[in-house]
């Protein structure tokens, strides 16, 4: 049964990245762009999590809290580097 | 160039502009939360929460926030636990609902859904309670934090899903009512007792 | 009860990741930037719930518990920084569209602010401040 749960949930996160990846293509600001890789670190963080449910074992589990904690820096730095641009 | 004539009650914004050159730095009793977070992160990381290595953790908690000082957070001295459970039961509670909110959005409305900027004046003076209430309506789905106007307790905030001005003053209403929480679970006493004489006789219905 | 909690485990993960989908569907529907800042970051703070509780049942062990409740922590911490950040400079360098609110109660104050002559750190709005105290 969990191998059909795990199917579900993978092409469910597959739909969500492709989704960002148009969005990363198509955001008419980079800002779009940035929130788009925001949501997509997320969901590689979510797919980890599968694998290791699949697998059975917790090695990722540090990589997961890693991107918790340190994924916001990123936006904040691009959106920071924006701002300060168009104000110059 | 900072502006020195402010009016001296307004003790935020004198520690924003730090006009006197010193530097405030937080006391060991003001920062025993963030040393005891610091040491559940370093017990989390290890997955070992036994004593020796808490004792290593607690030496790398106080050289941290030696070497790295922050600013005094100033905590308003009562806390009330039974409150706090039942902010972070209605929060899940919220973030569900909310979370259903945006995604059948998401799914029929879609691209004609409507929102607005909103301002929410608070009825708190206390920094720790803005930021909180702030923290705690983006991270409920439908709502964040644009700007903060600090001197007057004022938060913007972009808020989905809204068509007509009932529903700005419904949104309005739910930010205070986060507030009113807020301050039952932390706010300070004088705070806590104004909000209770502002409900009035239901206050005790409506403690939820 | 394996058989409860196994079902249990697939329902969250499921629902975990649906969570992930509805973000997606949402970065792509939403007309505006700030109205996709909604669908991005948000509904992962319960998508992340769920799968974490979805994984520590399915590993049957209390040791990860401070690790997972350590990263959803910092997400709740983190996640609205940055959507606070990427709100603020969108909203200030002109690269979120206006035209899809409703009300701007904002700009009446930014106008102000500009229209304003320069007064260094004056609080701008001291006269309307509601009495603290």
């Amino acid at each position: 049964m969990l191998d059909i749960v795990i199917w579900i949930c993978g092409i469910m996160l597959g739909l969500g990245a492709i989704a960002c990846l148009i969005r990363v293509a198509k955001g008419p600001s980079i800002l779009d762009r940035v929130l788009a890789l925001d949501v997509m670190l997320l969901i590689i963080s979510a797919a980890l999590c599968l694998e290791m449910v699949l697998h059975k074992h917790t090695d990722y589990l540090l990589f997961v809290v890693a991107a918790c904690m340190l994924g916001f820096i990123g936006s904040v730095t691009v959106s920071r580097f924006v701002s300060d641009q168009r104000n110059a | 160039m900072p502006n020195k004539n402010f009016e001296p009650r307004d003790q935020r914004i004198d520690d924003a502009l730090d006009t006197s050159g010193v530097r405030h730095r937080a006391t060991l009793k003001q920062e025993w939360p963030l040393l005891l977070l610091l040491l559940f992160v370093w017990g989390a990381l290890w997955q070992d929460f036994s004593l020796a290595n808490m004792i290593f953790g607690a030496v790398i908690a106080l050289v941290i926030v030696n070497l790295f000082p922050l600013p005094p957070v100033v905590l308003s001295g009562r806390i009330n636990l039974w409150y706090c459970v039942k902010l972070f039961i209605w929060f899940l509670g919220q973030v569900v609902a909310a979370s259903v909110h945006v995604a059948w959005l998401a799914m029929v409305r879609g691209k004609n859904t409507r929102s607005a900027i909103i301002a929410v004046p608070l009825r708190t003076g206390s920094d720790l309670i803005v930021m909180t209430v702030g923290h705690v309506l983006t991270l409920i789905p439908g709502s964040f934090v644009i700007d903060v106007d600090r001197s007057s307790s004022t938060l913007y905030l972009h808020y989905i899903d809204i068509q007509s001005p009932e529903d700005v003053e419904t949104a309005r209403a739910a930010i205070r009512d986060i507030e009113r929480r807020l301050i039952m679970a932390i706010g300070s006493r004088d705070e806590y007792e104004a909000i209770k004489s502002e409900c009035g006789p239901d206050f005790a219905a409506r403690k939820g | 009860m394996e058989l409860f909690l196994d079902i249990l485990v697939a329902i969250l993960l499921i629902l975990g990741c649906l969570m992930s989908l509805i973000a997606g569907i949402g970065l792509l529907t939403f007309p505006d930037m700030l109205t996709r800042m909604h669908a991005a970051t948000k509904p992962q703070v319960l998508g992340f719930l769920l799968i974490f509780a979805g994984l520590v049942i399915y590993l049957r062990s209390w040791a990860v518990i401070p690790v997972l409740a350590l990263a959803w922590g910092m997400q709740l911490l983190t996640a609205p920084v940055s959507a606070h950040m990427i709100g603020r400079s969108g909203y200030r360098t002109k690269h979120a569209a206006k035209e899809t609110l409703f009300s701007d109660e904002l700009s009446l104050v930014v106008n102000r602010v500009n229209g304003a002559p320069p007064t260094g750190a004056t609080p701008m709005s001291k006269a309307e401040a509601p009495e603290d105290k």
